[in-house]
């Protein structure tokens, strides 16, 4: 009873080393925020091709007021949740038939390897070439762009698992449906989530590159536009939401993966 | 494996010829060579032998784990709401993604049990090896003493006819080792439970076993069959500072050593 109610309370406890390390990690980024604004003061930073951070912040709250920037965001992240669902979805259940099963393995990891290593960008024309101009090929790059890594990586998480975990299924009348259910998917879950922060990023860049191709809508698209009529201040917007929804994505995935793993010693 | 319905006399485990061997890159390596005993209902017996001569195989051919290259086990016929065998396994014994509770219940769903009986019956062996407050703990809030303990009650609350443990105090500190003796003495005197005890400690088959059977050194056959004389029950005091003790120990080991030389038979 003790033992559990410490370690609860330590894990609540900001230690230290942490509080220091949330600390820089607030500081650096605010220190090279500050560095910026005083450099285009002085005009160091020419401000036609680096505009300031306090202009870009100007630029993005009015693209925000008019709605123009929501909508943009929106419609990416949606984008790269369905293709995160439609593409990780599969991915874990054939990663995990692939860790139990040796000849599902041997018949299918040589096509998973040499699909792998491909650009995903690389395959994006095709993929406008069967599914369209529409949302359907945005989403499917983002799918298949995550699908091979957190394949491989849910495969990887099964084979690792210690061979003692399957003899005592076993032994207690475990048939293979409750072999994968409760020894394989939750076995897995730490290395399944590795892959899936992996492809978190993966998606991000897929996605935004997609937009930059071929699209009128996205964080891609905008960034393109403002390109092409010479607004680099909407250029840095761009590129700054991009970077916050890939930190606010690696966030949300911590958060789950400590709601879902209470069991990993941390 | 072959398992008859129902075993002959009072025996409550037979083995007959039993014989394994697994394949190797250099032909097949011979783990058990032609073993036989049996082992009466609640009989405890435990298994000496040196290091790889094919303990846990033996283990794992009763369990159904390895279905063996030769021979015969039998078993007694399957009873609802109970398992025929439950291993208690050497190293890993939880599955560190359960809590106790799950853990403890994971051999009762194959067992068709009601949810309330279920409940019923974790929560009675948990209490049993002094785990009640430690239910939702995960594996890795635990000590490796409790763990074992978590082990040991998953297989005592499926209720089964012969209970398998391999060197289940093995990786324990003496203390602890002590301790977790006397409970497992507890829990098995008056259940009628025929145990199989492989372990690698002479004090330890001495001060639990009716009975120790001692294996040769691979591939493994069973070269001596000894009954332990010590009355029960079996406090630590009382049996170490038996005059006996001494003697009977000292047997065992003279077994064992005879056992290891290779040209022996
Ligand atoms: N899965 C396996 N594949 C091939 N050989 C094996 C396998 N498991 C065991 N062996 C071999 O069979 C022999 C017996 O192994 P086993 O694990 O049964 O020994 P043990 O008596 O339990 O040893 P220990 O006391 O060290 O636990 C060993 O020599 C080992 O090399
Ligand atoms: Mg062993």
């Amino acid at each position: 009873m003790d033992g559990i109610g410490r370690k609860r309370a330590a894990r609540g406890d900001v230690t230290g080393g942490q509080r220091r390390d949330r600390l820089l990690a607030v500081a650096s980024p605010a220190g090279v925020l500050v560095a910026w604004e005083v450099l285009s003061r002085l005009g160091a930073l020419d401000a036609r091709f680096v505009p300031a951070p306090t202009t870009i912040l100007h630029t993005m709250a009015l693209m925000t007021r008019t709605g123009e920037l929501p909508y943009h965001i929106l419609v990416s992240v949606r984008r790269v949740v369905l293709g995160f669902l439609l593409g990780a979805g599969p991915a874990v259940g054939l990663g995990l038939l692939m860790g139990l099963s040796r000849p599902v393995r041997s018949a299918l990891l040589p096509i998973v390897s040499a699909a792998y290593p491909i650009p995903k960008i690389a395959v994006y024309p095709l993929i406008i070439f069967y599914l369209g101009l529409g949302e359907a090929s945005k989403v499917g790059i983002v799918a298949v762009s995550i699908f091979f890594l957190v394949l491989l990586s849910t495969m990887s998480g099964v084979l690792a698992l210690d061979p003692a975990y399957f003899k005592i299924a076993r032994a207690y009348g475990a048939d293979a449906r409750a072999v994968f259910a409760t020894v394989a998917w939750p076995g897995a879950l730490p290395q399944i989530f590795t892959g899936l922060k992996l492809g978190m990023g993966f998606a991000l860049i897929v996605i935004v590159g997609a937009e930059l191709l071929g699209s009128t809508s996205g964080i891609g698209y905008l960034i393109w536009r403002s390109y092409q009529i010479f607004a680099v201040d909407a250029m840095f917007v761009g590129l700054l939401v991009t970077a916050v929804l890939g930190w606010v994505a690696a966030a949300a995935l911590d958060w789950l993966e400590h709601r879902v793993l209470p069991w990993r010693a941390s | 494996m072959s398992t008859r319905v129902a075993p002959p006399g009072l025996a409550c485990l037979a083995v007959n010829g039993l014989s394994h061997a697994y394949p190797g890159a250099r032909g097949p390596v011979a783990a058990l060579d032609g073993v036989s005993f049996s082992v009466r209902t609640g009989q405890f017996c435990a298994v000496i032998g040196p290091s790889g001569c094919g303990k846990t195989t033996l283990l794992h051919v009763l369990a159904g784990l390895i279905a063996p290259t030769r021979g015969t086990v039998t078993l007694p016929p399957r009873s609802p709401g109970r398992l025929v065998t439950a291993v208690v396994f050497q190293g890993i014994s939880t599955f560190p993604w359960m809590t106790v509770r799950q853990n403890v219940a994971y051999g009762l769903r194959a067992l068709g049990l009601p949810a309330a009986e279920r409940r019923r019956r974790v929560e009675q062996q948990v209490a049993r090896v002094g785990l009640a407050d430690f239910l939702d703990a995960y594996p890795h809030q635990l000590s490796e003493g409790m763990r074992q303990r978590t082990g040991i009650a998953r297989a005592f609350a499926t209720d089964p006819d012969v209970l398998l443990m391999d060197e289940p105090f093995g990786s324990l500190d003496e203390q602890t080792r002590l301790r977790l003796q006397d409970e497992l003495l507890g829990l098995w005197q008056g259940s009628g439970k025929t145990v199989v005890f492989v372990t690698h400690s002479l004090d330890e088959a001495a001060r639990l076993a009716d009975r120790v059977l001692v294996m040769s050194a691979r591939p493994g056959r069973v070269t001596a069959d000894i009954a332990v004389p010590f009355p029960r029950p079996r406090g630590y005091g009382e049996v170490r500072s038996d005059p006996a003790y001494g003697a009977f120990t000292a047997r065992l080991w003279t077994e064992l050593a005879g056992s290891g030389r290779p040209a022996a038979t």
